[in-house]
C-alpha cells in the first residue's frame, strides 16, 4: 500500500533521479551521466528478471539472451543502414521507435519459444536448460561473420534517432532511459498486485496447490516469461544505443549471472531492489578499481572482483532480502 | 442407490514396482453421499486420491465423474468440473494471508487471471466471498494472518476453505482432520455435516469418530484392495474388516 512515508520517499527518489545530470555537471563529473544511464538500463533488465525469478520462482539462468537479442536487433538494423544492404528485403533503420519496438517484439518471440520449451522442466533442469539455450544463442551470434562474429557490430551511424530528442546527447539519452525505467516501475507495481501477479506469486509458493485449484500453471508462467523477455529486450536495445556497439558478450552466461547478482544484491522479490542492486553493482564495478589504485593497492585494481565476490557472499549470508531488505529492517518496516 | 453415481471408479489398478497400491479398486459414489475410505497405513488411500484427482495416472481402469470419463484428464482441468481435493499434508500459500489464500481460490474459480492492472488485493468481488468461506470454517478472526503463522489446525481449516471456494460438486478430502485438536475436529465434523447433501464427499480419514459420525457408506482398503463396502454398521460388524483393520486398533468401537 502507498502510505504517506512511502509517497514522500518515492517522490524524493524520483526527483533525485531527475536531478542526477545537473548535479554531476555541477561537480564537473559529466562522464558519470553515462554510468547513470547504464544503471537505468541494467535496472530495467534486472527488474524484468526479478519478475520471473523473485515473483514467479523461475530461476532463469539465461536472461542475458533476451537482453542480447534486443541489442542485436538494434545493432543489425543500424548496420544495414550504414552498409546500404538489406536483411530479408528490409533496408534496416535508424529510427528509434521502429527499431526498439522490433527489439521488444523479437525478444518477446524468442522468450515465447524458449520459455515454452524450458517450462516443461522445473528446478535444476530449468536452470540448466535456460542456460543452455542462452549459450546456443551466444554461439549463434559468435558465428555470424557478417555481423562481426566475436567482435560484434559497431553502430557507425551512432545512436538511433528519435523525433525531437537528440539521443547522442548523454543527458537526453539518460532521461529516455529513466523514463522507461520509471514507466516499468509503475507498471511493475500494478502487475504484482493484479490477479496475474497474485497467480505468479502463488505459483512460486506452491505450484502443486495451484494445479489442484485448477490453475494452468504453465500458461501463466510463460506469460510472465514473455513479459520479462520483452523488457530485457528493450533494455538491450537501450544498451546498444548507449554503447553504440553490440557484441556476443551481451548474451554470455556471465551477463545472465550479473543480472542475477543485481537482483539478489538489491533484494529479490522486492519492487525497487533490482534497481538498487544494479546501481550498487555498476558503481562498485566503476569505483572499486579506482579505490584500490588510490589507496595504494594497485595489484587489486585489475582483480577488484576478489573483493566484490566476498562482498556478495556477505550480503547473501547476512543481509537476506538484500540491500532493500536490510534498509527496511532498519526502518522497522515489514512490508516489501 | 438408484441415482446415477457422481463418481464411478472402475477396476483401478496402479503399481509401483511389485507393490500394487491400487488393485482392482471399484467404488461408486451417489450424489449427496459421504463415502469414507478407511484402511491401515500404507493401504493405498493417498494413491487412490491422487488418481481420482489426476496427480497420478492409473495403469488400468477408469474414473468417471458426472458421466464423463476423466481417467486421463489433466489435474488442473478437474476443479472446473466440480471435482476438488484437499491435501493430507497441508498445502497452502505460506506467504499469503489467510484471506489471500482463499481469495486466490475464488479468483481461479472466477475464470482466467489475465488481468494485469487492477489491484486484486482490493477487489471486493474476490475478498467478500473469500471472507465468507473463512467464516464458514471459523477462521474469520485470522483473516489477516500470514498462513505460515497459523496454527496447524487452523491451516487445515484454511485448506478446507480453499476447497469450498471452488464451489465443488464433490470434495475429495484426504485426512481433513489430521493434526487437529478435539475442538477443531468437532467443528469440522459439524461443518461437513452441514454440507452433507449439497456436496458429495469422498472422505479418507483415520479418525473413526469422524468416519462413523459422517459417512453414509464406508469402503475398507487393505493392501490396495477393497475388502468391504457397506453401511457403517455392516463395516463395524464385518469380521474380515475387524481382523484387517479395526481389530488392530486398541478398541473396535473407538
Amino acid at each position: 500500500m502507498v502510505n504517506k512515508r512511502n509517497l514522500v520517499f518515492v517522490t524524493a527518489a524520483v526527483l533525485a533521479a531527475i536531478l542526477v545530470p545537473q548535479v554531476l555537471t555541477m561537480l564537473g563529473e559529466e562522464y558519470l551521466i553515462g554510468t547513470a544511464s547504464r544503471i537505468a538500463i541494467y535496472g530495467l533488465a534486472a527488474m524484468s528478471l526479478n519478475l520471473i525469478l523473485g515473483y514467479g520462482g523461475m530461476v532463469s539462468f539465461g536472461h542475458a539472451a533476451y537482453f542480447g537479442v534486443g541489442a542485436y536487433v538494434v545493432g543489425i538494423l543500424s548496420f544495414h543502414v550504414f552498409d546500404g544492404s538489406s536483411i530479408m528485403g528490409f533496408q534496416g533503420t535508424d529510427a528509434a521507435v521502429l527499431s526498439w519496438l522490433l527489439a521488444i517484439v523479437i525478444s518477446a518471440l524468442v522468450a515465447f519459444v524458449l520459455g515454452a520449451l524450458s517450462l516443461r522442466t522445473s528446478g535444476v533442469y530449468f536452470i540448466m536448460i535456460t542456460l543452455a539455450f542462452a549459450q546456443m544463442l551466444y554461439f549463434l551470434f559468435v558465428s555470424m561473420e557478417r555481423y562481426g562474429g566475436d567482435d560484434g557490430v559497431i553502430m557507425y551511424n551512432g545512436r538511433n534517432s528519435l523525433p525531437m530528442v537528440d539521443l547522442s546527447d548523454d543527458t537526453s539519452f539518460y532521461y529516455v532511459c529513466l523514463t522507461f525505467l520509471l514507466a516499468f516501475l509503475l507498471l511493475f507495481v500494478l502487475l504484482v498486485r493484479s490477479r496475474f501477479g497474485k497467480v505468479l506469486q502463488a505459483c512460486r509458493q506452491n505450484e502443486t496447490r495451484m494445479r489442484a485449484l485448477g490453475c494452468n500453471v504453465r500458461r501463466y508462467k510463460l506469460a510472465a516469461f514473455v513479459i520479462a523477455g520483452a523488457v530485457a529486450g528493450l533494455a538491450g536495445a537501450l544498451n546498444a544505443n548507449h554503447a553504440e556497439y553490440v557484441s556476443p558478450d551481451y548474451l554470455h552466461w556471465t551477463k545472465s549471472g550479473d543480472l542475477m547478482i543485481m537482483v539478489i544484491l538489491g533484494g529479490i522479490g522486492t519492487i525497487i531492489g533490482p534497481v538498487i542492486g544494479a546501481a550498487a553493482f555498476l558503481l562498485l564495478e566503476d569505483f572499486l578499481p579506482l579505490l584500490f589504485d588510490a589507496t595504494g593497492f594497485p595489484t587489486f585494481k585489475e582483480h577488484w572482483r576478489i573483493v566484490f565476490g566476498p562482498l556478495l557472499i556477505l550480503v547473501v549470508l547476512f543481509a537476506r532480502g538484500g540491500l532493500v531488505g536490510t534498509f527496511s529492517a532498519m526502518r522497522g518496516d515489514h512490508e516489501r | 442407490m438408484s441415482a446415477e453415481p457422481l463418481l464411478r471408479i472402475d477396476g483401478l489398478y496402479k503399481s509401483f514396482g511389485a507393490l500394487a497400491a491400487s488393485n482392482d479398486v471399484c467404488i461408486d459414489i451417489a450424489p449427496g453421499e459421504i463415502h469414507a475410505v478407511i484402511g491401515p497405513n500404507g493401504a493405498g488411500k493417498t494413491t487412490l486420491v491422487a488418481q481420482i484427482c489426476g496427480q497420478l495416472q492409473p495403469d488400468a481402469g477408469t474414473v468417471h465423474f458426472d458421466g464423463r470419463d476423466i481417467t486421463l484428464l489433466q489435474q488442473d482441468k478437474r476443479p472446473a468440473l466440480g471435482l476438488v481435493r484437499s491435501f493430507q499434508i497441508t498445502s497452502i500459500f505460506p506467504d499469503f494471508t489467510a484471506l489471500e489464500n482463499v481469495a486466490m481460490a475464488v479468483q481461479l474459480n472466477a475464470g482466467h487471471s489475465f488481468h494485469f492492472f487492477a489491484d486484486a488485493g482490493r477487489d471486493t468481488s474476490l475478498n467478500e466471498p473469500a471472507m465468507g468461506y473463512l467464516k464458514t470454517v471459523g477462521l474469520q478472526a485470522s483473516a489477516g494472518t500470514p498462513a505460515f503463522a497459523l496454527a496447524h489446525g487452523q491451516q487445515r481449516q484454511l485448506e478446507l476453505a480453499m476447497a469450498l471456494a471452488l464451489k465443488p460438486k464433490m470434495l475429495v478430502l484426504d485426512e481433513p482432520m489430521a493434526g487437529m485438536g478435539p475442538d477443531e475436529t468437532a467443528h469440522v465434523i459439524s461443518l461437513l455435516n452441514e454440507l452433507k447433501g449439497s456436496v458429495t464427499m469422498l472422505l479418507v480419514e483415520h479418525d473413526m469418530d469422524a468416519v462413523f459420525a459422517l459417512a453414509d457408506r464406508i469402503s475398507v482398503l487393505v493392501y490396495g484392495k477393497i475388502i468391504a463396502t457397506g453401511l457403517p454398521e455392516e463395516i463395524r460388524n464385518n469380521a474380515a474388516v475387524r481382523e484387517a483393520y479395526l481389530g488392530s486398533e486398541d478398541d473396535a468401537d473407538a
